[in-house]
């Protein structure tokens, strides 16, 4: 069968031989661990303990701000040591609770309990969701519970599971549908019960034969789920262009994936859903990828969230030689950061080590006129009129071209042959244009 | 431990500006080495005079207005190497040496360098040195010690002239440095869509337009349209190497897809009113600087149409 896909995308190499072959390792926290009160979109968290207080694992440490925001649970059972602000990996600070492990891991009642969310309804399972502190862990990190509750008269009939994994380097969510494949078909079943009318749809880039061979066992016997091989390309994984892949339908930036029927939800969240609903569990633990040439042993870990990124590393074996640039997530969207005393939060997929930096090199010349960001752009946008309007200050031609579609995927920069940063110009423009209208609309 | 900090995206290709450059040039070869086989050894020293000319001119005027040196982007060679295959071998060596000169400093430099400019550089300088030299840029060189006129001329001076289809195919008949072998140039085109440097539509419109348009003046007039004549029209003269290495150059020519298809037709349109309707013989430098200046237009007309977005035009008769 031919695997399905959108128009444009660029082939950054893969490189995800480094970690594909290692087997999700277990890790504990040693040291203290720290719980930002931003993982997600939204208002920040709440916290709900003081310092001296003693927590336990599973115990909610802070709950939402807001409807579009969600709650955060501790990963240990140990002592709250401060609740203060934080360095996060944007490279501002930002509230956060620090917790000394006491290494019991004494859990709250009830927690692992095993539930039947047959027995549930549709509300229950939404309740469940949101009060597990579920967002999306494929990086947006979006409050999943806020996807589920879906408009009135509005008919989901695809919930789309997003395992292309199209970043490069990044293996968690591979190592879970090699080892976890079971978890996230109970997951899909669960969500498939929230939408009655809808079938559930695995997409999986087809540089993953045995992760799509994995699932596609763990779908057998089920008439409403299937897995669907996408081609490799970055962005398959962006929301827009997977809903397209599957379905065919365009979904723009002032629509919803439920205006389009969808639904889609991470490999990794699916498996967090069947926990919290079916387990009785909070989002405490998520797989991190460690990888990146200067890495001694590429891993993946299983670890609980608030654990220090410096002992992810340790645990990888620590430096073969000094990285010269370190990023949180991917590296056509991460974020770069310059220290590792920084959690892992409920979005960190990945922390790749690069031993070269190849932005280092790569000043910008003029432009030739090529084309090439065009013909990459997912979104058909003209990257190179976007550009020369955003050095302008056009924000009415900007608008015009469709800027505000950009998704910011950094196709056009990385096709670029003059090594112009394209991305990064459209995406400050886009923020300020955005700001702009929302300062116009609250006057 | 030094850490980098800088926004995303944080790999890039591996293409650069000097490697497109590279490609094209590699893609030039075959027509250049042609050329120096039917031509002899001057055409050689055409080529390195043009090449020499292009990349010193930019050097210099660099130089001296204190810019950054940008002659390692190869983008002078690339034009020297189309101004010298557009001459004939028997050109003088002060020639060559000129248009470099023109085809760098007036129009590539003085709009701003590579991507600014908004006519092709090479074939400005060859239109510039047909205008002031003509008697010599029409001096047909010597193929076998005779001397002949290009395939394109002898039709145009008799419809009915035919001139053997592997003479066009190999090169061996009079012409321009580069545009007489048909094989060689399509190695080169078949290289470049390989690379991805140029898409198929690009050449594809050009040749199939310029075939259109021929047959459809000459049919008005009442000339006989037979295969050879076509055969000549599309080989005999320097439509192909202008369809696959100038009609596709990236600074004049449209960047959206569409665009590269409605240029290459007013190309292909332009061509065949200058051969079969105008007094002129080639027509396809004309026809792609003249295309040039249309360039913002058409980009402008045919931008894409962003992912998910509906056309505006409706939305405005809805509201």
């Amino acid at each position: 069968m031919l695997s399905k896909t959108f128009r444009g995308g660029v082939h950054p190499k893969d490189k995800k031989e480094l970690s594909a072959g290692a087997e999700t390792v277990r890790l504990e926290a040693k040291g203290e661990l720290v719980f930002p009160m931003i993982q997600h979109i939204g208002a920040p968290a709440k916290p709900i303990v003081n310092p001296g207080d003693r927590v336990l694992l599973g115990q909610k440490i802070a709950e939402a701000g807001g409807f579009v925001s969600a709650a955060v649970y501790s990963s240990v059972s140990g002592t709250v040591k401060a609740v203060a602000p934080h360095l996060n990996q944007s490279g501002d600070e930002a509230p956060a609770i620090t917790i000394e492990n006491d290494c019991e891991y004494e859990a709250v009642p009830g927690f692992g309990e095993p539930r039947d969310y047959d027995k549930m309804s549709r509300e229950e399972i939404i309740k469940a969701v949101a009060d597990a502190g579920i967002v999306g862990m494929g990086g947006a990190g979006f409050p999943t519970a806020v996807k589920l509750t879906v408009k009135d008269g509005i008919k989901i009939d695809h919930v789309i599971c997003n395992a292309a994994e199209c970043e490069p380097y990044i293996t968690c969510d591979y190592r879970l549908m090699l080892e976890r494949a079971d978890d996230a078909v109970l997951g899909m079943k669960i969500l498939l019960k929230v939408f009655p009318d809808a079938v559930g749809v695995f997409g999986i880039e087809d540089n993953k034969p045995l992760g799509i061979e994995s699932v596609a066992k763990a779908c057998e016997g089920s008439d409403r789920m299937s897995v669907l091989p996408l081609k490799k390309k970055y962005p398959q994984g962006g929301e827009r262009m997977l809903i397209y892949a599957v379905t065919k339908r365009k979904v723009n930036s002032k629509m919803l994936p439920a205006d389009a029927g969808c639904v889609v939800v991470n490999f990794s969240t699916l498996i967090a859903i069947a926990e919290a609903v079916a387990k009785n569990m909070p989002l405490v633990r998520r797989v991190v990828t460690v990888t990146g040439e200067a890495v001694k042993n590429p891993s993946n870990f299983d670890v609980p969230l608030g654990i220090s990124s410096q002992e992810l590393v340790d645990a990888a074996g620590g430096f073969t030689h000094d990285p010269e640039k370190i990023i949180f997530g991917g590296p056509m969207m991460g974020s770069a950061v310059y220290t590792l005393d920084l959690p892992v939060t409920k979005t960190s997929s990945c922390i790749l080590c690069l031993s070269n930096d190849e932005t280092k090199n790569s000043e910008p010349t003029e432009c030739i006129r090529c084309g090439k960001c065009l013909y990459a752009c997912p979104e058909h946008l003209t990257p190179i009129e976007l550009k020369n309007a955003s050095d302008r200050l056009d924000y009415k031609r900007f608008e015009e071209l469709g800027g505000l579609e950009c998704i910011g995927c950094g196709c056009c920069t990385f096709t670029c042959p003059a090594k112009r940063r394209l991305s990064q110009s459209i995406t400050m423009t886009k923020r300020y244009v955005l700001a702009e209208k929302k300062k116009g609309a609250s006057k | 431990m030094k850490l980098n900090v800088s926004i995303s995206p944080h790999v890039r290709s591996r293409q650069s500006t000097t490697t497109i450059m590279l490609d094209v040039i590699i893609a030039l070869l075959p027509s250049v080495v042609v050329g120096v086989w039917v031509f002899g050894p001057r055409a050689f020293a055409i080529t390195m005079l043009s090449v020499a000319s292009c990349v010193a001119s930019e050097y210099l005027y660099e130089k001296i207005l204190h810019k950054p040196i940008t002659v390692t982007d190869l983008s002078a060679v690339v034009t020297g190497l189309i101004l010298a295959v557009n001459l004939y071998s028997t050109a003088p060596w002060w020639l060559p040496i000129l248009g470099g000169a023109f085809a760098i400093i007036v129009v590539k430099m003085l709009y701003g360098g590579i991507g600014q400019n908004f006519m092709n550089p090479a074939l400005a300088a060859r239109c510039f040195l047909l205008l002031s030299f003509s008697r010599i840029m029409t001096d047909y060189p010597k193929i076998d010690g005779v001397s002949s006129a290009t395939p394109l001329t002898l039709i145009k001076q008799d419809p009915t002239a035919t001139v053997p289809l592997s003479d066009l195919l190999l090169g061996t008949h009079s012409g321009t440095i580069g545009e007489t072998s048909a094989i060689a140039i399509i190695i080169g085109a078949v290289y470049l869509c390989a690379r991805g440097i140029i898409k198929p539509r690009e050449p594809l419109s050009v040749i199939i337009s310029t075939g259109v348009f021929v047959t459809f003046f000459s049919l008005i007039q009442g000339k006989p349209v037979t295969l050879d004549f076509l055969m000549v029209h599309m080989l005999g003269g320097g439509m192909l190497l202008g369809a696959v290495f100038m009609a596709s150059d990236y600074a004049t020519t449209p960047v959206t897809p569409w665009g590269q298809v409605i240029f290459g037709c007013c190309v292909g349109f332009i061509t065949a009113l200058i051969r079969c309707v105008g007094g002129g013989v080639e027509g396809m430098s004309y026809a792609i600087i003249i295309s040039n200046l249309l360039t913002p237009f058409i980009e402008k007309l045919t931008l894409p149409r962003p992912f998910g977005v509906k056309k505006e035009r409706k939305e405005r008769e809805a509201k």
